[in-house]
């Protein structure tokens, strides 16, 4: 019972904390307050919630395992979905207004440029993530589910470098999600090496008698 | 392109506080445009806004140009001023501790008169006029000003470059305890930029003292700055301090950054894409789609040209 009401506490939390940049982005959009460039606004904000919401879906493993609040486990899936969604809403504003619906010019601008060919790159990644979300392709995939998923690191990475080589001159911001990136990465590799020795130790002493030689 | 001079009359003769009580006057009249802009929302507002409505002086000029201008309120809150912050808000919002008077300019370099002038000695005898601009920024954005200030080449009589002199390289001043963002090693500041000599010479060349026919704000460059109308916006450097003639071509501030990415020229060019985007067509804001088709040397092609005869405008970029 604890435990239903504090997933229903933390499920809220994230579905307005997720929802709310949108909902204040199309309250200022009709309002008219998003200053003389709204596109440009619209654009950054999308991307920078997009970004943020994929770097806190790889964050949840890492913070589970630390704290060992497992219920967290939970969130994963919407924040990703999220991310996905904002994504998507950065993707059609840009070919709404800059590419004026043409596919020509947005075919230009993916080919000539490396920063939307990441960015492009970084959403095609997350597209069979959000596909294979449900219930049932996760259990359809199985093992081949959480390898697949894997992709997205892949995608928080190329996300973090669209953002890094847009940016002219001050690159605070994009040094701080890299690096928040990299220590998720570490964690990672750090564990999957963990695993790794004690699988190895495992099979060593399954397999006793024998000599390992490296 | 519009150039209209005042009449003939020494900047003596005009009391100045007539036109200090004609400045308020034309800050008001376009503040509130402005403000009834945004009530409107951004696609009443373009079109609206003309120079008629702001003050009859103007009268002559709206008829020529068929592209309205930008509101104040636009020029004024939507700023590349990276001394005060890289978002469009910051300038506007961060430099109201920046005092633009007193202000000295220092002269220097390759010329017979150099030394520090105070702004008011340096602009006597200049004949003020006021300019209704095209400015493209680099980043595909454009809007139609109305400045208010001076060819450079009046300044540039004024203090006898010699003949050695094929450069002219300025400065923004450097005042981290009212520039805010001076603080951070977001720039290689100061922010320098450069002309070639006959591009400083050239009479569409001017530095603005203002816009709408009042003092610039802050956020634009108080109390100088510079305006190229043929080249990308951040040629025009702000908050003049330094102006110095020199032998060799200056290393302007973008090229430190990024060398690959911006040039010494920076002429408008549709044909030349920045790297990170095509230049081939522009947001003339407050519009909301990329649909301006951009034009060469951002339409003064005519005026302009002859200064590039023969050059690879691809190369010299």
């Amino acid at each position: 019972m604890k435990q239903k009401r504090a997933l229903f506490a933390i499920k809220t939390i994230l579905w307005v904390s997720a929802l709310s940049p949108g909902v204040h982005l199309v309250i200022s959009l009709l309002r008219g307050s998003l200053g003389v460039n709204p596109v440009e606004k619209l654009t950054l904000w999308t991307g920078m919630t997009a970004l943020v919401l994929l770097l806190s879906s790889l964050a949840i493993t890492p913070i589970r395992r630390i704290s060992g609040w497992n219920l967290l486990i939970k969130l994963r899936r919407p924040l990703g979905l999220f991310a996905f969604f904002y994504a998507s809403a950065h993707f059609v504003i840009w070919f709404a207004f800059y590419n004026i619906f043409d596919f020509r010019y947005m075919w230009a601008d993916i080919l000539e440029r490396r920063f939307i060919t990441a960015g492009m790159a970084a959403l095609l990644v997350m597209l069979p993530l959000a596909l294979t979300s449900t219930r049932w392709a996760i259990r359809k995939l199985g093992k081949k589910w959480s390898t697949l998923h894997r992709a997205a690191y892949l995608a928080g990475t190329l996300g973090v470098v669209h953002y890094f080589w847009l940016v002219k001159a001050d690159t605070r911001l994009p040094s701080l999600f890299a690096l928040v990136l990299a220590s998720l990465l570490g964690f990672r590799a750090l564990q999957s090496r963990a695993a790794a020795r004690i699988k190895l130790q495992r099979s060593s002493n399954q397999g006793r008698g024998t000599r390992f030689t490296e | 392109m519009i150039i209209r001079r005042k009449p003939d009359i020494a900047s003596s003769e005009i009391t100045p506080e007539r036109t200090y009580l004609n400045r308020r006057h034309f800050v008001k009249k376009a503040a509130a445009a402005g403000v009834l802009g945004t009530a409107l929302g951004p696609r009443a507002l373009q079109g609206k806004t003309t120079l008629q409505e702001l003050h009859p002086r103007f009268d002559s000029m709206t008829s020529e140009m068929d592209e309205p201008l930008n509101s104040y309120e636009e020029i004024t809150t939507y700023n590349n001023f990276y001394e005060f912050g890289t978002r469009k808000s910051d300038p506007a919002e961060n430099s109201g501790a920046f005092r633009p008077r007193p202000w000295k300019v220092e002269i220097g370099g390759m010329v017979n008169k150099p030394g520090e002038y105070e702004l008011d000695d340096l602009l006597s005898g200049i004949t003020m006029e006021d300019r209704v601009y095209r400015l493209r920024c680099v980043e595909a954005w454009s809007m139609v000003i109305p400045w208010y200030g001076f060819p450079l080449s009046a300044l540039i009589n004024k203090v006898e470059p010699q003949p050695g002199a094929k450069y002219i390289e300025m400065k923004t001043i450097v005042r981290p305890e009212e520039m805010t963002h001076q603080r951070f090693p977001i720039l290689d500041w100061p922010y320098i930029e450069g002309l070639r000599m006959d591009e400083a010479m050239h009479p569409l060349t001017i530095l603005a003292t203002g816009l709408y026919g009042a003092d610039l704000p802050n956020q634009n460059g108080a109390p100088l700055r510079l305006v190229v109308p043929w080249k990308y916006g951040f040629k025009g450097v702000k908050s003049i301090q330094s102006i110095r003639f020199v032998e060799e071509m200056p290393i302007n501030t973008w090229q430190v950054q990024n060398s690959h990415e911006y040039g010494f020229f920076a002429n408008v060019n549709p044909n030349v894409s920045h790297p990170r985007w095509s230049q081939a067509r522009e947001t003339r804001l407050p519009g909301f789609r990329k649909d301006f088709d951009t034009m060469m040397f951002n339409g003064y092609t005519d005026q302009v040209q002859h200064l590039y005869a023969g050059m690879d405008l691809a190369r010299w970029k």
